[in-house]
């Protein structure tokens, strides 16, 4: 029997599966279709302070090996989440969650951090700086790291839960911007966010998605998502979350190689409902195959 | 909603420009017309929405135009290959709304679920009044298929090659004048400007709003829109609205 567990700062999964913000709800569509329960965690849909509607549409374009979505976070806002979707979703998913919270202002993400501590059914709290599809005057906190680190000591303060920061990948240089995220007390990172991108409809002549540009994920991504794990991974002590295009057992085990700790899958979920269900039954059989006994023994080993 | 493997049975031009293809699979959980199945197109990413025109008991009928990429490879595809279909998706037209004398209209390759609609209301003993629209004759199908129906019919074009010289807006008001239909409801299938000019002359009616999707299953929250009552995901709670809760 090999050994699928993993450890996320002291929060133990069973398997390193976990659907990624944003591609699965708050569980419920997919839980008709298979039993979420089998799921290492689950990252459950960004979370603001109010409800927000997202952004005009279209909202997504077709790309080469991916996808473009500019949703922009649309959300129920925090009541509601507290109040109907997480009670709902921990009914069908008794281990612990991921809160994916998103914020405007270091106001806001500690606000949310304060309300999501409170919440048994939270492991994680995972800080979302890195929205690319919403745009308060113009303000992205990941490609700033004094703001991220900013940010990410507010929620520490507030919270005894582990916290995870969600790095964009549009910087400059990501394991200068992890290390501040370490330096500010992050117990672990979320790596990558999708990557800015656009199509224009050439009948048009004009952008596809209303938002002008969007963000991309898909498979075409994985590479470099996995070049930026292996970076960050070189650059810090804390454990990662690893994402970005993964779709198949064996990119899960690439992942787990250039340094993840667990994985998130994302864009898969919305081509095959049914991709997280069949890499958690996958993933030990092909560890076998590969001849690895637990996922710890091939960690960051390349 | 299932994973199906459909195979072609066949995919022929209708008239110009309109494909038919019909696959044969398994069709037990489709519940009515205005449903639609998400298919996967070999070397494209996401899964493109489609109608389902017909369906019965061994398969399904879909009707579509080349606008891009993905209609493009459906119709270079043969009799036998398969394609995966996430099956049923979305609610269809709610029957129990639909009066005795409601108007059917679709305009193009949305006339397509106007049809089974047509045909369902008349056998259960209504009388709609269909109304489908195309650009000429030339792109005009399944008009002898709507004749033999048997409810009333009428045939809009824009260049009055067959029926009513105009759109299908400029024919339900010529039944109002002429006092075949009142225009209290109407059932709505077709191009977005289409649909809306007809919202303004009808009372009430049901619509087929599609849009751009990306998972079809309501997980993405790609499709969402603004309703009266409150954001709706076109491909979960839609795609058929009510007109009094669509803003347009």
């Amino acid at each position: 029997m090999v050994d699928t567990r993993v450890s996320l700062a002291g929060v133990v999964l069973d398997n390193p599966i976990i659907p990624a913000s944003g591609t699965f709800g708050f569980g419920r569509e997919f839980s008709e279709l298979y039993d979420i329960s089998k799921l290492g965690s689950i990252s459950f849909k960004g979370t603001t302070k109010d409800p927000r509607l997202g952004n005009e549409q279209p909202r997504i374009a077709d790309c080469q090996a991916g996808m473009l979505n500019a949703v922009g976070l649309q959300n129920p806002g925090i009541g509601a989440v507290l109040m109907e979707e997480i009670p709902r979703l921990e009914k069908v998913f008794p281990k612990p969650l991921i809160a994916n919270i998103s914020g405007f202002s270091e106001d806001e993400f500690v606000a949310l951090a304060e309300a999501m501590d409170k919440v048994q059914a939270v492991g994680i709290i995972e800080v979302n700086v890195s929205c690319p599809n919403v745009h308060a005057g113009g303000v992205n906190f990941a490609s700033d790291r004094k703001e991220t680190e900013k940010i990410t000591r507010a929620v520490k303060a507030v919270t005894h839960k582990p916290v995870f920061v969600k790095l964009s990948p549009n910087v400059t240089d990501i394991a200068d911007m992890a290390k501040g995220c370490e330096a500010a007390g992050a117990d672990g990172i979320s790596l990558i966010n999708t990557l800015l991108g656009m199509r224009i409809d050439i009948k048009r002549r004009k952008p596809v998605l209303a938002n002008r540009y969007g963000g991309y994920s898909g498979p075409g991504i994985f590479p470099v998502a996995l070049r930026m794990v292996d970076q960050v991974r070189h650059a810090v002590d804390i454990p990662i979350i690893g994402m970005g295009g993964i779709a198949t057992v064996d990119d899960v085990i690439e992942m787990i190689m250039a340094g993840a700790s667990a994985v998130q899958i994302g864009a898969a979920n919305l081509v095959d409902p049914w991709t997280c269900s069949r890499l958690v039954d996958e993933l030990p059989e092909r560890m076998e195959e590969l001849g690895i006994e637990s996922l710890d023994e091939i960690r960051g080993i390349a | 909603m299932k994973d199906e493997l459909f195979t072609i049975e066949k995919n022929d031009l209708l008239c110009k420009g309109t494909y038919l293809m019909r696959l044969k699979g398994d069709t037990s959980r489709i519940s009515g017309p205005g449903q639609f199945v998400n298919i996967k197109i070999e070397g494209l990413y996401l899964r493109r929405p489609m109608s389902i025109a017909c369906y019965d008991f061994e398969g399904i009928d879909i009707i579509y135009k080349i606008v891009g990429k993905g209609t493009a490879e459906m119709a270079a595809m043969e009799p036998g290959d398969t394609l995966s279909c996430l099956c049923p998706l979305g609610n269809g037209f709610d029957l129990s709304q639909i009066p005795k004398h409601a108007i059917l209209t679709g305009g193009g390759a949305g006339a397509m679920p106007i049809y089974q609609l047509a045909k369902i209301l008349t056998d259960a003993g209504m009388a709609p009044h269909v109304v489908i629209g195309f650009n000429n004759e030339e792109e005009m199908f399944f008009a002898e298929e709507f004749k033999a129906v048997g409810c009333d019919l009428t045939i809009a074009t824009m260049d009055g090659s067959v029926g009513v010289k105009g759109t299908v807006v400029d024919a339900m008001k010529k039944l109002k004048e002429e006092g075949k239909n009142d225009l209290a409801y109407a059932c709505v299938c077709g191009p977005d400007p289409m649909m809306k000019a007809v919202s303004e002359i009808t009372a009430s009616g049901q619509y087929d709003l599609g849009g751009r999707m990306a998972c079809g299953f309501g997980a993405c929250m790609g499709c969402t829109i603004e309703t009266a009552k409150g954001p709706a995901r076109v491909c979960k709670e839609g795609p058929i609205f009510r007109q009094e809760d669509i803003i347009w």
